[in-house]
């Protein structure tokens, strides 16, 4: 199946070749087209408005709100929309640090994005919570025997992704999340690299929070869902205040609306809404079952050819996984980048907003190829040639011995 | 890839292999500016001396790719024994130059100019930069002590 003709960015780039869908994927003309109908059909406001555009507008959001509570196995309350993953993640953390207490303990690890960790940094720093890292395997991963060496009575949170955005690895999340409750502790888990690629089932995962941007998932930039279990919710006081989120405001008191409007303060960004909803559509079309599939397949071919190149160092290379963490040996990352972008394959260079990540790798940078399900064979073997190219490139300059 | 061999020419090579005046010194009279890409990872670290009104010594270290690393050997050497206000005057002309912004082309940029074919790859301007960023600091905070 030929994805890309769904994809209008390679008609003008017909030889382009995307790997970094992990940083954001592509977009098909379907979202674009559901984000253009919003601003030529509706344009107005939507819950406030007592005109057709306007709640003509709300029943749709509303109705993309329902997809995606389907698409996550979770109810319409409990999804909230948000500006991304990192505001989702954000919330959580501004929301409930409020509970933390001095010496309570936050679980993280050191393969978190920035966004994941930093509002929990900031969070026990306030509060004079202690933050506990998993002690990761050799191979970089997270064990759930590692995760018990640092679970204990004093764990209150436990912040971690469910797929890393550079190693690519699946935690065992749901594994964490049973043996977390049984602590009495909440966990958020940071899914911006898992939903563009497997199917999410939040009730099956237990989880009590579950983040994601939709940008990563052939959907609109500036807009993330924020799943949290009712109950939970309901508990928790918003971050934001201002239009649309109250019940009733007088000069000394505030009462807040039901969830999930409780948390969307403010004019939502409706176009990007309706965008998501196509972009749930697209998926469901092509299907997790064929996404996972020819993520193995892609990542699979191009890891095998690469392992057949001396010059080429890969550091995830114990599992299948539509990421692939690399550099050519003793050429920095972003030397090696530019010949790929000169060559037309666009690749990812630098530390993928995960520092600690590449302090435990005890390495400056790498490179990052992501697959997706719009990639193909040909994708793969144009990698490869630029990559023999590139080598024999810096080869040619002096820069490799 | 004419491109490609504009910008890793054989000077910018040589600097990156054998960068310098590596090293810091960490002595009284230096004034250190640490200056890093949080994107990419480069890390560099700048010290200059100025002594009667001219920039007597620079020091270099740190780590980063080889426009990063090789643009911080060059200035290094090319900067040194300069006047201050000379100097700022080529870090001004020569980050204009990256950026592909005007710049006064009467002013002699020394081996500074290999890296003019930088402008084309705007991803590398920041690489080319942040050396020269980093001597500027210290040459304006010890103006400023003077
Ligand atoms: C694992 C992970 N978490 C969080 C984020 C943040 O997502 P966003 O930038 O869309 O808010 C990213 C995106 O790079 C990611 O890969």
């Amino acid at each position: 199946m030929n994805y890309k003709q769904y994809f209008p960015v390679f008609q003008n780039r017909k030889d382009m070749v995307y790997l970094d869908s992990a940083a954001s994927s592509l977009k098909p003309k379907k979202v674009s087209d559901a984000i253009t109908d919003y601003y030529n059909f509706y344009s107005g406001n939507i819950e406030r408005g007592v005109y057709p555009i306007s709640f003509e507008a709300t029943a749709i959001v509303e109705k993309v709100r329902e997809k995606i509570a389907l698409f996550i196995n979770a109810s319409k309350e409990e999804v909230i929309f948000t500006r991304g993953c990192t505001d989702s993640l954000n919330t959580v953390a501004l929301s409930l640090k409020e509970n933390l207490k001095k010496g309570d303990e936050i679980i993280t690890t050191e393969l978190e994005h920035h966004s994941s960790f930093l509002p929990w940094l900031k969070a026990s720093e306030e509060k004079g919570a202690v933050i506990k890292f998993i002690p990761l395997t050799e191979e970089g991963k997270i064990t759930v025997d590692n995760f018990k060496k640092v679970l204990s009575d004093k764990t209150k949170i436990v912040a971690i992704s469910h797929v890393s955005n550079v190693m690519g690895y699946l935690t065992p999340v749901k594994e964490i999340i049973a043996l977390s409750h049984i602590k009495g502790a909440i966990v958020s888990v940071d899914g911006a690299q898992a939903a563009p690629h497997m199917k999410i089932d939040v009730k099956d995962l237990d989880a009590d929070f579950y983040s994601f941007s939709f940008h990563k998932m052939c959907g609109p930039t500036g807009l993330g869902v924020l799943y949290g279990k009712k109950e939970l919710l309901n508990s928790m006081e918003p971050v934001e205040l201002g239009g649309e989120m109250n019940d009733e405001v007088s000069k000394d008191n505030v009462t807040y609306k039901n969830i999930p409007y409780k948390f969307e303060a403010g004019t939502m960004p409706i176009a990007e809404i309706f965008g998501a909803g196509a972009a749930i559509d697209f998926l469901n079309e092509v299907g997790f079952g064929y996404i996972e599939k020819r993520d193995k397949e892609l990542s699979g071919y191009a890891k095998k050819l690469l392992r057949s190149i001396p010059e080429i160092v890969i550091y995830n290379d114990y599992e299948e996984s539509p990421i692939i963490a690399f550099n050519i040996k003793g050429i920095h990352s972003h030397d090696a980048v530019s010949f790929y972008s000169e060559n037309n394959v666009c690749l990812r260079a630098g530390l993928h907003c995960a520092e600690p990540l590449h302090k435990w790798l005890n390495i400056t940078a790498s490179l990052r190829a992501s697959f997706y399900f719009y990639n193909d064979e040909s994708d793969v073997e144009k990698f490869i040639f630029v990559t023999k190219k590139a080598i024999a490139f810096f080869k040619e300059v002096g820069y490799l011995e | 890839m004419s491109d490609m061999n504009s910008i890793y020419r054989q000077v910018i090579m040589d600097h990156y292999k054998n960068p310098r005046n590596k090293g810091l010194k960490e002595e009284e009279g230096y004034v250190l500016c640490h200056l890093k890409n949080p994107s990419c990872g480069d890390m560099i670290n700048v010290e200059s001396k100025i002594q009667n009104g001219l920039v007597s010594d620079i020091r270099q270290d740190g780590q980063g790719c080889s426009i990063c690393c090789a643009s911080a050997s060059i200035i290094s050497e090319t900067l040194k024994g300069k006047s201050v206000k000379d100097a700022l005057n080529i870090i001004d002309n020569y980050l204009k130059m990256v950026s592909n912004e005007e710049y006064d082309k009467s002013i002699d940029l020394d081996e500074l100019a290999v890296f003019e074919g930088i402008k084309d790859f705007p991803a590398r301007v920041r690489c080319a930069s942040i050396a020269a960023q980093a001597l500027r600091k210290t040459l304006e905070k010890e103006e400023k002590n003077a």
